[in-house]
């Protein structure tokens, strides 16, 4: 592997941080749109 | 918050309409409010992180990889202690919310920790000229994802939903116990991390690297709240449809069983 200037390793490092986070959080809050669907309104209550 | 789940499992509390807080997802005016906070916080980070902050004597432009490495390492490792405390809870007092809470905490631990060790790889090449090295820190914090995917696939394993939870409970302790390694494997053997930088009274960073930072653990911490929060009600929501499923089957089952015994008596 090349090695890459120190500009480009933080590049990377927050470009796959915060891609992993958006990533992450996208497949939780389409999980959770999915599955409140097949709940009942009475029996969505959590808090 | 308005509801807690009861000893069992069921939402009680005085509560709005259930529209009102679920309206086809897990969102709630809460995590709205901490979502936009977790948002600013990202945003001032980068503006700090990557703009206003300045290069350090040494790492010079690598410096800036700190800011995510450390606090996504620390944050992962505080979701593993509530993780720890949640399955605790679960122990003492028996209720779905701790369970839920513990396994929640648990999958962002490996999520956030796993980005810390990937920006910290990132960091390490142009500081210590290698992406990985089998230092003590390195090492119990690979450990440490490692066994908590272990934890999450326990709980995963079929089961009624009591002894389910009790075998992730202990199994949560259990895995804790590499968490106070990690945070001592600097002091207790020679590695290449250096000790202590920040959780010390006299800061070895200062002026707006330390701001930087500080936005980091903000970044981290809000977006684990808002995480926790939204991964909390989506096993409670996966909970309620497997109940759901296993009602359906088992109301079919009687009710074939039923209509056999019918035709044989007829």
């Amino acid at each position: 592997m090349n090695q890459l200037d120190a500009w480009d390793n933080v590049a990377l490092g927050y470009i796959i941080v915060i891609g992993l986070l958006i990533a992450y959080a996208a497949w939780v809050l389409v999980r959770g749109r999915r599955l409140s669907k097949q709940v009942p309104a009475k029996d969505r209550r959590w808090m | 918050m308005t509801q807690t789940l009861g000893d069992e499992g069921v939402a009680t509390g005085d509560a709005a309409p259930a529209e009102a807080i679920a309206p086809g997802s897990t969102a709630s005016r809460g995590t709205r409010v901490v979502g936009l906070l977790a948002l600013a916080a990202w945003g001032l980070l980068l503006l700090y992180g990557l703009v206003i902050s300045p290069n350090d004597v040494l790492q010079e432009e690598s410096v800036r990889l700190f800011y995510i490495h450390v606090p996504g390492a620390t944050v992962g490792m505080l979701a593993f202690a509530f993780t720890a405390f949640g399955s605790a809870m679960y122990l003492w007092r028996r209720t779905a919310f701790w369970d839920l809470a513990a396994g929640a905490s648990a999958e962002i631990g490996v999520v956030f920790l796993t980005l810390g060790l990937i920006a910290g790889g990132l960091w390490g090449e142009p500081t210590w000229g290698e992406y990985w090295v089998w230092d003590a820190r390195g090492t119990s914090s690979a450990l440490a994802v490692v066994l908590y995917l272990g934890y999450l696939a326990v709980r995963r394993i079929p089961s009624a939903p009591e002894v389910r939870r009790k075998r992730s409970a202990i199994a949560g302790l259990i895995v804790f116990i590499d968490v106070p390694i990690v945070h001592f494997s600097v002091e207790w053997w020679n590695t290449v991390h250096q000790p202590a930088t920040i959780s010390r009274l006299d800061p070895t960073i200062e002026g707006l690297m330390l701001f930087a930072y500080f936005l980091g653990m903000v970044a981290f911490s809000l977006t684990y709240w808002w995480l926790v929060i939204h991964r909390f009600r989506v096993g409670w929501l996966q909970e309620q449809v497997d109940e759901r499923s296993l009602s359906d089957a088992i109301d079919l089952r009687r009710a074939e069983s039923d209509g056999s015994s019918t035709e044989v008596t007829s």
